[in-house]
């Protein structure tokens, strides 16, 4: 085995971590002695995300060097020694204490330092850079004696450092030599919505702005004079004027430098001695200083390569960045400027919502040069697969920015991506390695996510990648099966068809005819739905009862101590004060923890399974009946006040909200429905983000369906307007059978009308104009699961034998022991599990002293 | 030599067809499950242990590629219950019993 090479290594930023971290891992390592010069007292932290260390990152936090790296790969390292100089004759390198290495290879990875402007003055107290961590802790020092800050400088790190100051508590300028923020990356109008919701946010920005002069101010430590003859006081300044590469020791030993800085660097990273190489910001390629930390890295993994013996070449990086800069996105792509000959700009502003958004075409339009997207930048990863793939444009391109009616995404299909797209830039992983890894069976997110490394870095590829994914497995025959389960080869839809064509009362005659095996929770219970929304027989019956959870088979909702609420119903959220009184009394009784819905009824929480049937027959006997918040049917009406007391009220919304409660309570569905009625259309009882919505109108009711709150909000659609109440309740009839009858299991009306062929335009043929004959059939089945209502609660305690199952032990009326509640705010919660462990304990002592 | 014995627990028709009930088993909270189709009972912990709290014998149950499994009401994991291994999580066992039947009696082997 020959000799090992000696590869010093100058610096330890991000990047020249990054190459170590590559180095170590590659074939490369084997022929290396490596030697490690930082300046800095710590190695490599995350500089990208320095501002957190003001708001409690500790050094430690930011670090990117596991503990024990440097001595598992045997890595020589001279913490807080800067190298000094190269001996380029001699192959030595020295450092400023004295360390003295015989070099085989260098790669110098010195970054940066930040610019400051020699203006006067620039070297009092308290004028600072915004850099390294020992320059952020004299920040902080020099900011518990200031009461205002200024930052020179509103480009990116700018703006980083102004939230710096903001959060350190001080008045907080940024002051900007160019007409506009961040002048780099955004044309005039993205700058201008920057420079108002910075605004907004307490930074005062000053622009066009040329420092001449820093000295004693009156109020504050410094008075800054700019060139027009104005002034701002200040206690402490910042520079944040862009950076300069770290170049002087290459200067020294006389490698080749650009006129304006920058070590000099091939496609192999090589400087001008072909055994040294730089990388990073201290690296000039092709005239080119590159800023950001992504190029840095594709440097680094070119080097390894070539150690390696390989042949990668760096060939320029993209620099769209897309970043929160104070809370506000801002995402610049490409040519931003509109710089090539003959771009077309398209530009979106929408001064309400404060976004700007503008995409620079080529001549042609068939291709996305750049863009620039401030206040809203979800359309980032398309837009950038569309600029960096060449991708051809649709035939308006603008439909790329414009706002869309609902929030179907205008997402590329995975289809149109080549096989060298990008999709994981932090860990570099293409649209290939994807598709090989599919292929060779990682068939599943996770999978995916552990086989290629994409998407565990900022985790912004994931939607891609899972749509890359479920594409590709669909090209190789691997179907996404829409069976509801592997006992029924149907789905929801086709089950409720089989029902209702061959009248089938029992979940046991549906398998035996159409399934196979013996069901299991899915389909038990989605069968389940579609029998009580059909035949509307009692739940609980003697065949159904194995086909509910366990919420509808004790009609109450389990939590996670498993116990269990209650919810009476409250129809439009109106009560009698007697009514009132008898949910406090027996809440007092059965030492219930109570809590207000969202849905205008009281949640009565930490019932035990045994308690539940004498706690309903209180509330039964006092008027109550049950409010089916257990189902998968409708939960409630809510409604705002109405015309009855409102001044703006315009019609009765408590009137109309009970009748409909009381219309439609006990409809099971494939997931819960909920409505509202407001009076007017300041629309109190927000109606809109339900699935049935109902509003006030001078001309009558205007209705409107699918509309959802939740996990995924929706707004409705205006599906009728002016609506007499007997035509507003015929569409609501028609409208939820045919969602009962053709929604899959689990799919809420909002999804429900996203998947629908046709969508708005088809519902409506089908309910107003009864496009396929079917109105009367669906009013019809409506009447019937209206004139068969029951309440179940009330037919559950008038039946001893159905009472049976409401016990814990069915040979024994102790309590579960393992149910445990403690005191919060006055009233009971379920213990954790520490909490009932010691309390378990206590009672099992007491009871060992009592015997 | 074992140290398992009968425990009597409650009458056949205490069971509940196509669903499950618990007994109280000498300090025990066992589930019992009864499918009247395959004439099977099935006896496992009542302990759900994601949940941390006693309540599997609330579960619905069924079969997952012919293995009978309950699926807990919590968190809906799938145990089997002739071996009580977690479908989704082989490494997760819950305990499982002998069932016997005799003069419309139901006893379970702890």
């Amino acid at each position: 085995m020959s000799k090992k090479q000696t590869l010093v290594v100058i610096g330890n930023g991000m990047v020249g971590q990054n190459f170590l971290a590559g180095l170590v891992n590659s074939g490369a390592k084997e022929h290396f002695e490596i030697i490690l010069f930082c300046e800095e007292p710590r190695p490599a932290y995350d500089r990208v995300h320095l501002s957190a260390f003001f708001s409690g990152k500790t050094a430690q936090d930011l670090s990117m060097v596991e503990d024990g790296f440097f001595e598992q790969h045997g890595i020589t390292v001279h913490l807080g020694d800067r190298a000094k100089s190269i001996d380029r004759i001699a192959k030595t390198v020295l450092s400023e204490k004295g360390v003295r290495i015989v070099y085989d290879k260098i790669v110098l990875a010195t970054g940066s330092y930040p610019f400051v402007p020699p203006v006067p003055g620039h070297e009092r107290d308290r004028c600072l850079v915004y850099r390294t961590i020992e320059d952020l802790e004299a920040i902080q020092s020099a900011a518990e004696q200031s009461k205002v800050g200024v930052v020179v400088g509103g480009g990116l790190l700018g703006l980083e450092a102004a939230k710096a100051l903001k959060d350190l508590g001080l008045t907080t300028h940024v002051v900007e030599f160019a007409p506009r923020l961040m002048a780099v990356q955004l044309d005039d109008g993205g700058g201008a919505l920057l420079k108002r919701k910075i605004e907004a946010l307490g930074v005062t920005v000053h622009l066009n702005k040329n420092t001449t002069l820093i000295d004693d101010g009156e109020s504050c430590l410094h008075k800054m004079n700019f060139a027009g003859g104005d002034a701002l006081e200040t206690d402490l300044i910042l520079f944040s004027a862009g950076i300069r590469p770290r170049d002087d020791i290459a200067r020294a030993c006389e490698l080749e430098v650009g006129p304006r800085g920058g070590i000099v660097i091939d496609n192999q990273c090589r400087t001008s001695d072909p055994d040294i190489f730089a990388i990073g910001e201290c690296a000039l390629w092709n005239n080119r200083i590159f800023g950001l930390v992504a190029p840095g890295y594709a440097m680094a993994r070119t080097v390894v390569s070539v150690l390696e013996g390989g042949d990668n070449y760096f060939t320029g990086a993209d620099m769209s960045t897309k970043l929160k800069l104070m809370g506000v996105d801002v995402a610049s792509i490409g040519d931003a400027h509109a710089q090539t000959p003959g771009a077309l700009v398209y530009t979106y502003q929408n001064g309400d919502s404060e976004v700007y958004k503008q995409l620079v075409v080529s001549a042609d339009k068939k291709r996305l040069l750049g863009a620039v997207l401030v206040g809203e930048a979800s359309g980032y990863g398309t837009l950038l697969q569309y600029c960096l793939n060449g991708i051809e444009l649709p035939e308006n391109p603008d439909s790329l920015i414009l706002p869309h009616r609902s929030d179907e995404s205008v997402g590329l299909g995975p289809d149109a991506l080549p096989m060298s797209a990008q999709i994981c830039s932090c860990h570099d992983v293409d649209k290939a390695t994807l598709c090989s890894a599919i292929e060779a069976g990682c068939n599943t997110v996770p999978a995916l996510k552990s086989e290629t490394k994409a998407g565990t870095g900022c985790g912004g590829c994931v939607p891609l990648m899972k749509s890359v994914m479920e594409c590709e497995l669909a090209k190789l025959g691997i179907e996404v099966s829409t069976d509801i389960c592997e006992h029924f080869p149907h789905t929801r839809q086709e089950l409720y068809h089989l029902v209702m064509v061959e009248e089938i009362k029992t979940f046991d005659e549906l398998l035996e005819k159409h399934g196979q095996g013996r069901g299991c929770e899915v389909c038990k219970q989605a069968v389940g739905s579609i029998l009580a929304s059909y035949w509307n027989d009692y739940i609980l019956n003697k065949e159904h009862v194995g086909l509910q959870d366990t919420n509808d088979i004790f009609l109450a909702n389990m939590q996670k101590d498993g116990t269990y609420s209650v919810v009476p119903r409250v129809t439009g959220g109106e009560i009698q004060p007697e009514k009132l009184i008898v949910l406090g009394q027996v809440a007092k009784k059965y030492g219930l923890y109570t809590k207000i819905t969202g849905g205008q009824r009281v949640d009565l929480f930490g019932a035990r399974v045994e308690q539940l049937p004498s706690i309903w027959r209180e509330l039964i006997d006092a008027g109550f009946e049950s409010g089916h918040a257990y189902g998968k049917s409708l939960r409630t009406v809510k409604s705002c006040v109405g015309s009855t007391w409102c001044r703006f009220g315009v019609d009765d919304s408590v009137g109309l909200a009970i009748e409909l409660e009381n219309r439609y309570k006990g409809l099971r569905a494939p997931h819960k429905i909920k409505f509202a009625v407001s009076g007017c259309t300041r629309e109190c009882a927000e109606a809109q983000s339900k699935d049935i919505g109902v509003i006030a109108t001078e001309g009558g009711w205007n209705l409107y369906v699918c509309g959802n709150g939740g996990m995924k909000p929706r707004h409705g659609d205006l599906f009728a307007t002016q609506l007499d109440k007997e035509t507003l309740i015929k569409y609501i009839d028609r409208v939820l059978i045919f969602y009962v009858r053709t929604a899959d299991r689990m799919q809420r009306t909002s999804v429900w009308m996203e998947n629908m062929e046709g969508g708005l335009d088809y519902l409506r043929s089908v309910v107003i104009e009864d496009s396929l004959g079917i109105g009367e059939a669906l009013e019809k089945q409506m009447r019937h699961v209206i004139d068969t209502y029951q309440c179940e609660w009330k037919t559950t305690i008038e039946d001893e034998s159905k009472l049976k199952r409401f016990r814990h032990f069915v040979n024994s009326d102790r309590p579960d022991d393992n149910i445990v509640f403690v005191e919060e705010r006055g009233q009971v919660r379920p213990a954790d599990e520490q909490e009932r462990e010691a309390l378990k304990a206590r009672k099992h002592f007491k009871i060992l002293e009592e015997a | 030599m074992s140290m398992s014995e009968w425990i009597d627990v409650c009458s056949f028709d205490d069971l509940q067809p196509d669903s499950g009930v618990c007994v109280w088993a000498d300090g025990r909270q066992i589930a019992l499950f009864y499918m009247p189709k395959e004439q099977a009972v099935y006896a496992v912990d009542n302990f759900d242990p994601f949940g941390k709290v006693n309540v599997l014998s609330r579960g619905m149950i069924g079969d997952i590629g012919g293995q009978p499994m309950v699926a807990s009401p919590l968190y809906k994991q799938h145990f089997n219950l002739e071996t009580g291994v977690c479908f989704e999580d082989e490494t997760v066992k819950i305990e499982t019993y002998g069932v016997r039947i005799e003069n419309r009696r139901v006893a379970v082997n702890v």
